[in-house]
């Protein structure tokens, strides 16, 4: 089988991986032991599989590992500091928005990227963001309310470091 | 309610929350195998046909491919996929392979390989020469004479009646319903119909299964119902229930679809067959046609009323079908009468059903569990006889509902496969649910606004309620293991199967109160059939009153040990002793103390003991939960589209053991209720094929599609509960279609009785309605006056 290489960072971490050309990046983060990886749909629907791809929160059940080379990922594994829960994770478990939890670390992502680019939301605007990440289990009232929290706990701790610009995604 | 408790009613973090926030690996495929292999099923194409040649020579030659199954290399054991208790109530009438397909996704053949990818080319390569039979895909039709039967086969057993595809028939009655109409002032009968709708866990069906080095057969798995699945396997499978062992691991969402042993069974023959581990995951595509789904039904609702809106007689006749098998087929059904009809209180109540086979997905269990179905049409009915008597919904309902005190004789008629138990009445908090939820809607004030006559927009508010159960009565047991460890901290094990519903946290907080200490202290493990006792499985609303029950017997059982040893340590006499905070304390002013860490290091290393517990519980009777909900709706008359602007849930759970999670419970229930009442539906073609199993066409209820919510929670006091506690999982899933086709009839007059309530069907119905209007006013210009609308005796 033919196979190439594609290099990435990967939570802070430089990586090279040996993929096949027609691999799905779900696949190849699942493969490399990223579970936090949901498969939900491999349709583009759902949302589970949500990877920050250079900021920008996208399906990777959509796109070709292939296309991620040079890109910086955060998946989930990568959003707290060891034990330290990032606030977005913590308005979660404090406010009950999750249940089974595999929604959860989509959820999460979409949500940082959300605040990185609007750091004071409007409900309207998080239902929008949050219609990406299915969930069956919360019927969202609390996450909604999870990511207004961890909005709020973000705007208290400070002005972080801007976002970065958004890239031109690899499609 | 004025309760002392430290851990029981606080609105805690759920104990598995850190991991599942911080994707650590918890679920059924976040493990590396080393060896693992691709399994995958070949489908059926046809609804109804006989395998004549089945070739599998090219694909087993394929290198990688390590096994082909067919019907021909696998026992014939019949057998129910339904996880229920032994022995189930469901028919044996399915095969792990067999030479005949009854839907389009029924298993045709089994492989395991090296990929997916060479899985699915073996799939390819097997030749199958069908002898394609005529299906039956409409219920309906099902048991006319000459309709093709569906299982003929002679081994299947626990059918009704195989002949005319009747998987299960029930027939009760209370009183006599014929004397109940005759003695009604006005009788009202309508016809109501459901659709197939599916669970939509966001994790897929996936098994994981391998031999171990004792060579027995491990199987990882994303279930509800470990010990039932370990039981059905060993059947399927011709090994002894010694050889298996089923792990539950962390599940992302089940609602009942994982309620059935759906996978585990031809993972662990390929497993057997390869000495491989096999793993095996549903596409979203065949979760959506090979798995499980709601049942469908056709319901005709007959109530009889006094003038002065007394129910009498309540008669409810049923269709449904359960699909190519019959899994949950009576159980359910049998629900839709036993949990709906008695929640009214009538002399004259009977109900009938056909449960039939068609060629059509399988159903199964759902949460709600033929509920549903039921109030959908009893509770629209309801609201259209109020309506006529010119009476307020809900004062009707007020009048009618049953009350603490009561006993539902119906339930003892219709247990789950034979004679039940009376149901009594000991905690109903329905009438505050109506109180508080109305006054959430504001309802006064709503029921009379005024439609703006310029607008295209109509506004309604509706009502609706329901009740359900917690457990199945006699049956559902579960027990529990509590041990304390050397440091005061204590592993909680139990079989019962936490699926995202929160039950490790809850089942926890119940052991936490009992033994006087913090959360924290609590380690809980679910489930394992090696290393956690037995119990049910989540479903039937059963885990909180039936496993909470066993924990807290099992907690009482350590903390009197605790204390034996603690007035040893202390020497004053146990009774003088009780444990809080994490100490064991006097009661009296005398302030000895001693901290449950160093009692239990001293339990351990001097007292050579160790401290633990076990306790298996059941009830005999299964107390309700009741929920009153509330919507109001915005109907757009030039669209026809349907938007739900507010939900209001009034829930008696009995005490909430976690108020936040129990709110999470009820929130979950009305989106997915949200999707069975407007756009939810599994749409099968000619041929009986699905044709929209995906999310792009399979819509559920998204963050934007959500209105707001509400959600009330009424505390009763359950006396069979642990802590008071009943239920709340399923209860909220019943009256949201109801309570928006109610508060639809509300806005534009018009009473949908099909669901779900799509915008064409408002469109139409709007068109017709002015029509109508205008033949009447057309018919009036010649009559006027026809008096006061009257409720007409038919």
């Amino acid at each position: 089988m033919k196979t190439m290489s594609v290099r990435v960072t990967i939570n802070g971490e430089a990586k090279e991986w040996t993929i096949a050309p027609g691999d799905v990046l779900l696949d190849v983060l699942r493969r490399e032991g990223y579970f936090g990886v949901k498969r939900g749909c491999d349709t583009g629907d759902c949302g589970a599989c949500t990877v920050l791809l250079n900021d920008r929160a996208i399906n990777s059940c959509l796109l070709f590992a292939a296309q991620a080379e040079g890109c910086e990922l955060l998946t989930i594994e990568g959003v707290a500091q060891g034990d330290t829960l990032d606030p977005i994770q913590e308005a979660f478990l404090e406010h009950g928005a999750v249940q089974c939890g595999y929604c959860t670390p989509g959820m999460i992502l979409s949500t940082k990227e959300l605040l990185a680019r609007r750091p004071d939301p409007t409900e309207e605007e998080v239902r929008d963001m949050l219609a990406g990440n299915y969930c069956r289990c919360t019927g969202f009232r609390k996450p909604i309310e999870a990511v207004l929290a961890a909005a709020q706990a973000c705007r208290a701790k400070g002005p972080k470091k801007p976002a970065r610009a958004a890239k031109a995604g690899p499609r | 309610m004025s309760r002392d408790y430290n851990v029981v009613g606080k609105r805690l973090k759920k104990l598995d929350g850190f991991k599942l926030v911080t994707g650590r690996p918890a679920f059924t495929d976040d493990i590396v195998v080393p060896g693992l292999l691709y399994g995958k099923i070949l489908p059926s194409p046809h609804a109804h046909a006989r395998i004549k040649r089945i070739d599998t020579s090219k694909a087993r030659a394929l290198p990688g491919v390590h096994a082909v199954l067919t019907y021909k290399d696998v026992p014939r054991v019949p057998h129910t996929t339904a996880g229920q208790m032994w022995p189930e109530p469901s028919p044996y009438d399915t095969y792990l392979l067999d030479s005949k397909v009854r839907f389009v996704g029924d298993r045709v053949a089994a492989v395991a390989a090296e990929t997916r990818a060479l899985a699915e080319e073996a799939l390819r390569r097997i030749e199958v020469e069908y002898e394609v039979l005529p299906p039956v895909l409409d219920m309906e039709h099902a048991m006319d004479s000459g309709a093709p039967v569906i299982h003929d086969e002679p081994d299947s057993t626990g059918i009704h009646d195989a002949s005319h595809n009747v998987a299960a028939y029930i027939l009760r009655e209370i009183g006599d319903v014929e004397e109940g109409f005759r003695e009604a002032d006005f009788t009202f009968e309508r016809e109501f119909r459901t659709q197939r709708v599916q669970h939509c866990a966001i994790e897929p069906h996936v098994t994981i299964a391998w031999l171990d080095s004792d060579n027995r057969l491990v199987i990882r798995s994303s279930t509800q119902v470990p010990f039932h699945t370990r039981r059905q396997v060993a059947m399927i499978l011709q090994i002894p229930v010694q050889r298996l062992h089923v792990i539950k691991p962390r599940i992302g969402g089940g609602f009942g679809g994982k309620q059935e042993m759906l996978l585990e069974d031809i993972c662990g023959a390929l497993t057997l067959a390869t000495g491989r581990p096999v793993k095996i995951e549903y596409t979203r595509e065949e979760e959506f046609y090979m798995a499980r789904s709601r049942h469908p039904q056709v319901l005709r609702v007959k109530i009889g009323v006094k003038r002065d809106g007394t129910i009498v007689a309540n008669h409810m006749k049923v269709l449904a079908t359960t699909g190519a098998y019959g899994s949950h087929s009576s159980t359910v059904q049998g629900n839709t009468g036993s949990k709906v009809l008695p929640l009214y209180r009538a002399p004259h109540m009977k109900f009938e059903c056909h449960v039939v086979y068609t060629n059509t997905p399988v159903a199964g269990a759902f949460r709600g569990y033929g509920c549903p179905q039921g109030f959908f049409a009893q509770e629209s009915l309801v609201d259209e006889i109020a309506q006529e008597l010119r009476m307020d919904p809900i004062e009707f309902r007020k009048k009618n509902i049953i009350r603490a005190g009561d006993i539902d004789e119906l339930s003892a008629q219709l247990g789950e496969g034979k004679q039940g138990l009376p149901r009594h009445i000991r905690s109903c908090g329905l009438p505050e649910c109506l109180e508080r939820g109305a006054a959430a809607i504001e309802w006064e004030r709503k029921r009379k606004a005024p439609q703006d006559p310029r607008s295209h927009l109509r506004r309604g508010v509706g009502v609706a309620c329901s009740m359900q159960g917690s457990g199945v009565a006699g049956i559902d047991w579960a027990s529990a293991l509590l041990k304390m460890n050397e440091d005061g901290s204590f592993n909680l094990q139990v079989g019962a199967s936490d699926l995202g519903t929160g039950a490790d946290t809850v089942l926890a907080q119940i052991a936490a109160e009992t033994l006087g200490v913090t959360l924290d202290k609590l380690v809980v493990y679910s489930s394992d059939t090696d290393f956690t006792p037995f119990d049910v499985g989540a479903y039937a609303s059963s885990t909180t009153i039936i496993s909470g029950g066993a924990v807290k017997k099992a907690a009482e059982g350590v903390r009197e040990q605790i204390l034996r040893i603690a007035s040893k340590m202390l020497e004053l006499p146990p009774e003088n002793l009780t444990c809080r905070d994490n100490e064991i304390v006097t009661k009296c002013e005398c302030e000895k103390s001693v901290s449950m860490a160093d009692m239990a290091l001293h339990a351990m290393y001097k007292e050579k003991v160790q401290i633990m517990d076990h306790a298996s519980h059941f009830n005999t009777d299964s107390p309700p939960p009741f929920c009153a909900q509330f919507a109001e709706v915005e109907v757009d008359t030039e669209t026809g589209r349907i938007r739900v602007v507010h939900l209001v849930t009034a829930v008696d759970l009995g005490v909430a053991i976690n108020p936040m999670q129990a709110e999470g419970q009820a929130e979950g229930a009305v989106a997915q209720a949200l999707g069975y009442a407007l756009s939810e539906e599994m749409v099968l073609d000619g041929s009986g094929r699905m044709v929209n199993p995906g999310f792009l066409d399979y819509k559920i209820f998204t963050a934007k599609d959500m209105p707001k919510l509400t959600t009330i929670l009424v505390e009763t006091e359950e006396p069979l509960g642990p802590y008071g506690a009943k239920s709340v999982a399923e209860v909220p899933i019943n009256t949201p279609a109801p309570a928006i086709a109610n508060a639809v009839f509300h806005a534009i007059g018009v009473r949908f009785r099909q669901l779900p309530i799509r915008p064409e069907a408002v469109l139409r119905a709007l068109r017709e309605k002015k029509t109508h209007e205008q033949e009447a006013s057309a018919a009036a210009a010649g009559v006027r006056a026809t008096g006061p609308r009257r409720a007409g005796r038919h």
